[in-house]
């Protein structure tokens, strides 16, 4: 088994969420990996959705910085306005959605807006982009994040993306929203996992080279652990061929990536 | 008559301080980087910005002290992450204090629709439990929907491909939320590689973005987008995004760049003669088949 890096290991993790045939919001950064990943292994009839106004089956031919670089053009199935991707994800059909975050709480609710008062910032964080409405219109989602005590917080201050809002059961329901929810939070040192119908996240696997003791102490509530508790699989030769063939440069899976 | 006229005279005529502008309406690419450029040399204040998510072109206008309000769904950049200049601007109000109206990108094209439609708002089921709604004030919650206020662009700045004298503009690729931007505003500025005949544009009138009653100035831009991609024209230019987001780390940096990159040069033209066009060039062309408007 050659070497890799954390980002490496979270596009494999990533693209194991992806199902053949689901219709994914991919997003930007490790999903646009992930979904590449997939396509050419376990999911060969999944499509890719981009909020730019892009369909796609076969991943890009080339590297692509944003979502929106010629390549990613070429040979789209659909080349059309954002409102037009939306539909489709208001209308229930969207299998899967990728969010980045900069903060996610124990429900799964995602903050990229601001750290301390919106008034008054301490922090102004870029904001949703096309994250709130995955968050709350796609069947299922999952977000990346590096794991860090400041980053995985009890509460966010502020809720851009709702997972499951305050934790009760039914919370998205009563509160009209559409899509299911979490399913995983994928770290740089483990996967967390939200239980079926939602409420707080636990522990189902940390990376080969860390403990539970590790996630926990870096968590920054204090975090179940499954029942069923594992090592995550390490990505396998042919996931990381596909990764470095798409990232050639290792732009995203060994520069800063995140 | 002709609406062909310079970047210099359109930002004149048709984007006075205080006005509402829509940029960056396909996202990352086609971004009117050349207009917002000579808005700061020409010390535009005052100016409301609206778009999806900007990818650095809103961060330099805040930095250069011309912007009073953001209304947007993500404002950074792109590949390398935050905006430093939106941060100064929100943290610290510098170079001076900044209003943000926070939307996500679905609602965001639902205010213009709305604006287009000349209706006060549209109903949606994005952003119920969000906190979004609650620090802006065109976003509220009632029967179960968020409804959002329209929001309409005194004009919008769009870069295209090509474009006929009378503002036919055709552009391709994914279009975002330049079509609604577009109608919505009051009027339009269009900036393209290539400056056509009407026989071009008209070939193909399905792919004219907007009515040319909307659309006052034509300016021929090569290169007004970079450094953000042109299909079949120029890649983006990822190495341009990577230098802004270290220089413009610190205020001072960040006033470097601007020298260096807006206010010593006159023009686009200029601005082209500093990067290295052959690297972005895109030299492998694949046009699509022509449509059929026969008719007899």
């Amino acid at each position: 088994m050659s070497s890799y890096t954390p980002q490496e290991l979270m596009v494999a993790v990533a693209s194991r969420e992806i199902r053949d045939g689901d219709l994914v919001f991919v997003g930007m950064r490790l999903p646009i990996l992930a979904y590449a990943v997939a396509r050419n292994a376990h999911a060969p009839t999944a499509r890719g959705l981009f909020e730019v106004g892009l369909m796609r089956d076969q991943p890009a031919s080339a590297f692509l910085g944003t979502m929106g670089d010629p390549p990613n053009v070429t040979g789209a199935l659909w080349a059309t306005r954002m409102s037009n991707a939306m539909a489709l994800m208001a209308q229930g059909q969207v299998d899967l959605g990728f969010i980045g975050g900069a903060e996610v709480d124990r429900f799964g609710n995602l903050n990229t807006s601001y750290v301390g008062d919106p008034r008054k910032p301490i922090v102004k964080l870029p904001g949703s982009g096309g994250g709130a409405d995955i968050a709350i219109l796609s069947r299922r989602w999952v977000t990346l994040m590096s794991h860090e005590r400041r980053r995985l917080v009890d509460r966010v201050s502020f809720v851009t993306s709702p997972g499951y809002g305050d934790g009760t059961p039914g919370w998205r329901k009563r509160n009209g929203l559409l899509g299911g929810g979490p399913v995983a939070i994928i770290t740089t040192l483990g996967v967390l996992r939200f239980p079926e119908g939602g409420g707080e996240a636990y522990l189902q696997s940390a990376h080969p080279g860390h403990d539970v003791d590790e996630v926990r102490g870096n968590t920054g509530w204090d975090l179940k652990v499954g029942d069923d508790i594992s090592e995550t699989s390490a990505p396998t030769e042919s996931e990381l061929t596909a990764i470095r063939r798409f990232d050639p440069d290792g732009f995203w899976t060994r520069g800063k990536g995140h | 008559m002709t609406k062909v006229m310079s970047m210099a005279q359109a930002v004149e005529q048709f984007v006075p301080d205080g006005a509402t502008v829509a940029m960056g309406t396909a996202l990352e690419a086609l971004i009117p980087f050349a207009a917002g450029h000579e808005m700061i040399r020409q010390q535009r204040r005052d100016l409301e910005l609206v778009g999806p998510i900007s990818d650095s072109l809103f961060d330099q206008l805040i930095g250069a002290g011309c912007v009073r309000r953001v209304t947007a769904a993500w404002l950074g950049n792109v590949s390398e992450g935050l905006g430093h200049c939106y941060r100064r601007a929100c943290e610290h109000g510098m170079p001076r204090p900044l209003e943000v109206r926070d939307h996500s990108n679905f609602s965001i094209a639902l205010a213009l629709w709305a604006a287009a439609w000349s209706v006060p708002s549209l109903p949606t089921r994005t952003l119920l439990g969000s906190d979004i709604p609650s620090t802006n004030p065109d976003l509220s919650t009632a029967d179960g929907l968020v409804h959002v206020k329209a929001v309409r662009p005194d004009v919008a700045v769009v870069h295209v491909q090509r474009a006929d004298e009378q503002g036919r503009a055709h552009a391709w690729g994914p279009l975002g939320i330049t079509e609604e931007a577009g109608l919505a505003a009051d009027r339009v500025i269009v900036s393209c590689e290539d400056l056509v005949d009407a026989d071009v544009t008209l070939s193909d009138p399905n792919r004219i973005l907007f009515p040319e009653t909307k659309v006052v100035a034509v300016v021929h831009e090569p290169g007004g987008a970079h450094p953000s991609p042109v299909q079949g024209h120029f890649k983006r230019d990822h190495a341009v995004y990577r230098d802004y987001a270290e220089e413009s780390r610190s205020l001072e940096g960040f006033e470097g760049w601007l020298r260096q990159w807006v206010l010593e040069l006159p023009d686009r033209a200029s601005y082209m003669k500093r990067v290295d066009v052959e690297a972005i060039r895109i030299e492998h062309h694949r046009p699509s088949v022509p449509a059929d408007f026969g008719y007899e």
